[in-house]
């Protein structure tokens, strides 16, 4: 069994690194999303409904 | 240095993730934002829902840019100031030379997604704002001269311009006016802060009103402000802005600003040191609910059809 108790100093990197984490995973929603909008002109359910009678 | 000092030092030197967001300066974003959306909601333009979305996003997060590029300039006086020594780089959290270089890459990757969800047009404008705010007022005017937050207080006042800009990707005499509004009610908001944070300013050398005029001074320039505002945002309901809703907040809330500043235009400086400064302390929060109220006012007569079928404007 490990008792080491985690040093303040690892506190804040994990802040850091989750943080940083959670605006990246944003971001590339973002994107994904602004991209989605942009291609099918921001009718994104006809868009859906086009490509599903296509098929 | 015993190992105590050093490991505390240390532990100054590492930021957390909190740290960088409170170099964006949050409080001043809310604003921004609430601003700019009222400015693309207002324009007669449809923004698909998830476009406004993430141009809200970018510009707030332009604003947070010009936030920590300010910190960056001004980390020398806010290291002087009370109500600024526990930013991060005072508190020796943050290096000023990342708090630059963070807000350079955050205007970068701000101003090209705004331009590349909305257009160019709102991300040059997104990019002069922050260039008013950091150069033009940061670096230039607020060390010269007590017109310092009359003139830079137009970079607050741009959000609600950009916002019209996503929409319309253009400037209209609405965009306008809602600029005008803010740009009026910045000067008296800041000189009532700098009525009740006294010593701050004198103590970095800002030439505030308080300092280089007096305090009587910044006294009467805050009547006199908040009655050119009233006037204004009065006149406003009249054009194309206004509506039922906007007309009955305008009469309601610029009667009680006026009235507030009154309060502190007759009053005398003894007398606010002994109840410490009640009086420009309301004020100064007040000031802050009537912005909201005031550009909420656009939205609820926009989302309940009761703008005024005519205007003047």
């Amino acid at each position: 069994m490990n008792f080491e108790v985690e040093h303040e100093l690892h506190k804040r990197r994990l802040s850091k690194n989750v943080g940083l984490g959670i605006v990246l995973v944003t971001f590339v929603a973002l994107i994904f999303g602004l991209t989605v909008v942009k291609v099918t002109d921001g009718n994104v359910s006809s868009a859906i409904a086009g490509a599903s009678s296509n098929e | 240095m015993s190992d105590t000092t050093l490991s505390k030092v240390e532990f100054n030197a590492e930021a957390d993730f909190s740290d960088f967001f409170a170099l964006l300066k949050p409080r001043v974003m809310i604003l921004v934002v609430f601003t700019a959306l009222v400015g693309i909601i207002a324009a007669p333009v449809y923004v698909h829902p998830f476009t406004i979305f993430v141009s809200i996003v970018f510009i707030a997060l332009g604003g947070g840019a010009s936030g920590a590029l300010n910190m960056w300039y001004d980390a020398d006086i806010d290291r002087l100031m009370r109500r600024t020594q526990n930013r991060p780089i005072p508190a020796g959290k943050i290096t000023s030379n990342e708090a630059k270089v963070f807000g350079i890459v955050l205007t970068g990757i701000s101003v090209v997604m705004l331009g590349l969800a909305a257009n160019w047009f709102a991300a040059s404008f997104l990019l002069f704002t922050i260039f008013f705010y950091v150069v033009i007022y940061t670096a230039w005017l607020k060390r010269l001269t007590p017109q310092n937050i009359v003139i830079g207080g137009a970079a607050g006042a741009f959000p609600p311009m950009i916002g019209w800009a996503v929409a319309t990707s253009g400037i209209s005499v609405e965009s306008v006016l809602m600029f005008s509004l803010i740009f009026l009610w910045t000067p008296p908001h800041f000189w009532a802060l700098a009525l009740f944070m006294r010593g701050d300013y004198e103590k970095a050398r800002v030439p505030m009103l308080t300092v280089t005029h007096g305090r009587r001074s910044a006294r009467n320039h805050i009547f006199f402000y908040t009655v050119v505002l009233a006037s204004f945002a009065f006149c406003t309901s009249f054009t194309s802005l206004g509506g039922w809703i906007y007309l009955a907040t305008a009469v309601v809330l610029n009667s009680i600003f006026v009235k507030m500043s009154f309060d502190i235009w007759m009053r005398e400086e003894n007398e606010a040191e002994l109840d410490n400064f009640r009086v420009e302390r309301r004020f100064f929060r007040f000031s802050l609910i009537y912005l909201f109220l005031q550009f909420g006012s656009i939205l609820f007569d926009l989302g309940l059809g009761t703008n005024f079928s005519w205007s003047l404007v």
